[in-house]
């Protein structure tokens, strides 16, 4: 029986990770759960293999339920019917399948009847469940937005809605709207609060609202009359129950499909504050958003898997000059590279999932508890690289899966135009992923903190110091001569003094120190198995030569640049 | 109305639908080793039907009964993964050999030791042996009405149960005393997936056997979980006369094996033409392939 769990040991392997031992050792607080909860682990290989196994159930309904439903749910989208969104018939397949399976709330506590598991397992699940299909990993995969509630709701509200998400209802966070896009500090839905009976009521319109039909809503309105800024928003929770929200048009879409996406009406729609007034997007969208990034990351990384293996196995049938046409260098190149790139991007992936972890861990604990001393220095550590690796894996790995999705097709030639195989609809669905939750331009304006305050430099060098088999050191040297080249880069760009060339920049340097950080990733992965050994070489002969082009572009541009390229 | 107790009957097979070269050995029985060992694809069905009855009639208890050697307790477990709430695994040297009058008599035995049911079911047949006799021969032995061919309960009544039968011409509806023994057919719904917390609850589930084997990593916790201990019934702990059992119980005996192998003998070459399939079809309806 197929699984994609099974049939891909890369998530075994990064499931395995040394830092699990950490992370599991924080989630589960010394495994104090074992006493209320049957379900809970008794110690370390215990919650490593419940992991594993739950993992091997994914794998199993979306090797066996979502990715057959992938194309019929392309094909038919969801409904609108008198107000309300019916899904294609394969999406609610799906998710009914997830829900019996107890795959909701996989990240909540046990005491909301959560699966408590680690960041790193459930982004394991959401890299499969894309791999399946894109458009689906929008309905399951917006239970992260519980993490907010988890985060910043009183306990009314957390035992009301978090464990309904565990009973799996869906949810949707409801930010965008015509005219704030970008710019949520433009929002204008409002929120006004009734004195007579205590109740905040949401009027207005939201627009490209994902799921936005779903059960719980996150909604982000002006609170505050007469502001136009930030400060003026509070989040809010909808319950599709209280009713007050009705859909106006789900959108006609390039890709994503099955994905319901919602221009929503709010008519005096009853919804409750989720924590304090004002702190709406400068606290909880920016949690929000984090959690969303590492989610779409996780879904670029699994659209490229799919992309990779579609067109492994059609190079490897199709038969050209006598020939698979997997045999001509032309092809077998586009396959290494795509290869390479994704080994890459999901090392990055789950880097980024364990420093989450390790943070979030931390930050729940000192809800309970205050945190030692150095327990609190640990945490500002990791939350700190979570802040600038999230931007950097979603920019980078979103660019990547549309590569992979473009060469897959080419490989495909003429067949993969035509609506006969499935990487046209891969292709399709890649696209929306270096857009949305921040397109790729916006995730660098993120990233380039981590490049000027010198936070990925430092973890450089961590990784430069990491013990590795001497048969690995000449990977090192290459990576340290890169470092070198970064970091002249660097140095030029902000020693001109003008904002505006470090932005002109951003991006090339952002890349340059992705490049740079999954590299090591990718030693230190080789260091770990050595079947990673080929995809780094593939992949650092390319990062060497993509980053010497920025470094050159950067080496001969000064602030007349801004100058020349500027177009009004 | 009350919860159903609910038994249903499940076997441990060979995976006869990914057969390979090796699948049989040279002297003609199944090469078990070269099979993976799952869960009869209809004893999934029928499980799916206890499920859902379960679901309906909250209080409702589903048992899951196996014969088979030590490792089919595996069965057990993936029912449990999936929502079955205990468990019994039917070993004895003394049931090896059987034929499906020597199971059935042994599975018989068993219900009447478990004792509180209210229906059993099974799946229609075993990808193994393809008999379908089992189900009906527990039933004859228990003296319990049958329904083969199940599809769907349809409706479950104070004292009896309104059944969809599949049959080969169409579909019947029927309705039966309970108890009684239901076989379920593949067309039914397929089973549920396995659960994350059924599944984390009782993976360290075991029987006895299993936790005095040394190879096997496990936690024993039986003590404090009563529910991870996994229950044999040999020949022992039910009333049985051990004539009928096993190899000693069974009638059937192979004569002989043979080897069939299928061959194309003659093909025919059709363009993708209208007049082509045109012909063919004529063909295929005069000489009753079709219609």
């Amino acid at each position: 029986m197929d699984n994609f769990y099974i049939d891909n040991p890369d998530l075994k392997f990064h499931l395995n990770h040394p830092l699990m031992k950490k992370i599991v050792a924080l989630k589960e607080r010394d495994f104090a759960d074992k006493e209320k909860f049957d379900y809970a682990p008794l110690d370390f290989e215990d919650a490593m293999d419940s992991y594993d196994k739950v993992l091997e159930i994914v794998g199993d309904i979306c090797a066996n339920v979502v990715a057959p439903n992938a194309e019929s749910v392309d094909a038919e989208g969801p409904q609108l019917v008198n107000g309300e969104v019916i899904y294609a018939k394969g999406t609610q397949e799906n998710l009914d399948a997830l829900v019996k399976a107890g795959l909701m709330g996989i990240t909540l506590p046990r005491e909301y009847n959560g699966l408590n598991f680690s960041v790193v397992p459930y982004t394991m699940a959401a890299d499969m469940v894309s791999r399946a299909d894109a458009s689906f990993v929008n309905v399951w995969g917006l239970q992260d937005c519980a993490e907010t509630i988890h985060e910043f709701a009183d306990a009314d509200q957390k035992n009301e809605y978090l464990t309904r998400v565990s009973g799996g209802e869906t949810m949707a966070m409801d930010l965008t709207e015509p005219d704030a896009g970008s710019d949520l500090q433009a929002v204008q839905l409002k929120a006004t609060f009734n004195e007579s009976d205590g109740k905040w009521y949401l009027n207005g319109v939201k627009r490209f609202i994902t799921n936005g039909d779903g059960h719980i809503s996150l909604v982000l309105a002006r609170s505050e009359e007469g502001t136009h800024d930030g400060r003026g928003l509070s989040m809010f929770i909808y319950d599709r129950n209280s009713g007050g929200v009705s859909v106006r048009r789900i959108e006609h879409k390039l890709g994503i499909i099955g994905s319901p996406t919602c221009e929503l009406v709010f008519k005096n729609a009853p919804a409750e504050l989720v924590g304090q007034r004002k702190l709406g997007l400068i606290k909880y969208v920016m949690s929000l958003m984090n959690g969303a990034r590492l989610g779409i990351a996780a879904q670029s990384v699994g659209v490229a898997e799919a992309a990779y293996r579609e067109g492994l196995e059609y190079a490897r049938e199709r038969e050209q000059f006598g020939k698979s046409i997997i045999k001509f260098p032309a092809v077998y190149e586009m396959l290494s590279k795509s290869k390479a790139k994704l080994d890459a991007i999901r090392s990055l992936l789950y880097e980024t999932a364990r420093f989450v972890d390790v943070y979030k861990a931390y930050d729940h604990i000192s809800k309970d508890r205050t945190l030692e001393k150095e327990e609190r220095q640990e945490m500002k550590h990791y939350q700190k690289l979570a802040d600038i690796y999230t931007p950097l894996v979603k920019g980078i790995s979103s660019e990547v899966c549309n590569t992979m999705a473009y060469d897959s097709l080419q490989i495909h030639g003429g067949s993969g135009f035509m609506k006969d195989y499935p990487i046209e609809r891969i292709y399709r669905d890649a696209r929306i992923t270096s857009i949305y939750e921040g397109t790729t331009q916006l995730q660098v304006v993120a990233a380039i903190r981590g490049v000027t305050t010198g936070g990925y430099m430092k973890q450089i060098r961590e990784y430069e110091m990491a013990d590795i088999k001497p048969e690995l050191h000449t990977y090192r040297r290459v990576l340290i001569q890169m470092t070198e080249e970064y970091e002249e880069a660097v140095e030029r760009v902000t020693s001109f003094n003008e904002n505006e060339f470090v932005d002109f920049h951003a991006r090339r340097m952002v890349e340059m120190a992705g490049n740079i950080i999954m590299g090591y990733l990718l030693v230190l992965d080789t260091n770990r198995d050595s079947k990673y050994w080929r995809s780094l070489e593939v992949f650092l002969k390319i990062a060497r030569a993509e980053n010497k082009a920025n470094a050159e572009v950067i080496r001969y541009s000064n602030v007349n640049d801004l100058g020349r390229f500027k177009v009004e | 109305m009350k919860g159903l107790k609910i038994i249903v009957l499940a076997k441990q097979v060979p995976d006869t639908r990914n057969v390979g070269k090796d699948a049989m050995k040279a002297d003609g029985t199944v090469n078990r080793a070269a099979l993976p060992a799952i869960f009869n694809p209809e004893d999934l069905n029928a499980l799916e039907q206890a499920l859902q009855l379960k679901d309906k009639f909250p209080g409702s208890s589903v048992s899951l009964l196996t014969m088979g050697p030590g490792r089919a307790a595996e069965i057990i477990r993936e029912g449990l993964y999936r929502g079955a709430d205990n468990g019994y695994l039917l070993t004895d040297r003394a049931f090896a050999g059987a034929d499906t009058l020597a199971t059935s008599y042994a599975l018989s035995c068993a219900i009447k030791k478990i004792k509180d049911y209210d229906v059993i079911i099974a799946g229609r047949q075993a990808i193994d042996g393809d008999t379908a006799q089992v189900g009906p021969q527990v039933a004859e032995k228990l003296g319990l009405p049958q329904v083969t061919y199940a599809e769907d309960v349809l409706e479950t009544k104070k004292k009896s149960i309104v059944i969809k039968r599949r049959l080969e011409n169409g579909v019947e509806t029927v309705e039966c005393p309970l108890p009684c023994v239901i076989t379920v057919n593949a067309s039914a719904a397929e089973c549920r997936p396995r659960n994350a917390k059924a599944l984390m609850k009782f993976k360290h589930a075991r029987t006895a056997t299993e936790r005095q084997d040394a190879s096997e990593d496990y936690i024993d916790m039986t003590s404090e979980r009563p529910y991870l201990d996994l229950p044999e019934l040999s020949v022992n702990d039910i009333e049985v006369d051990v004539a009928q059992l096993g190899l000693s119980g069974s009638p059937t005996k192979v004569k002989k094996i043979e080897n069939v192998v299928f061959q194309a003998k003659e093909s025919k070459v059709l363009t993708p033409s209208d007049n082509d399939m045109d012909e063919l079809m004529k063909e295929l309806i005069s000489n009753h392939t079709l219609g």
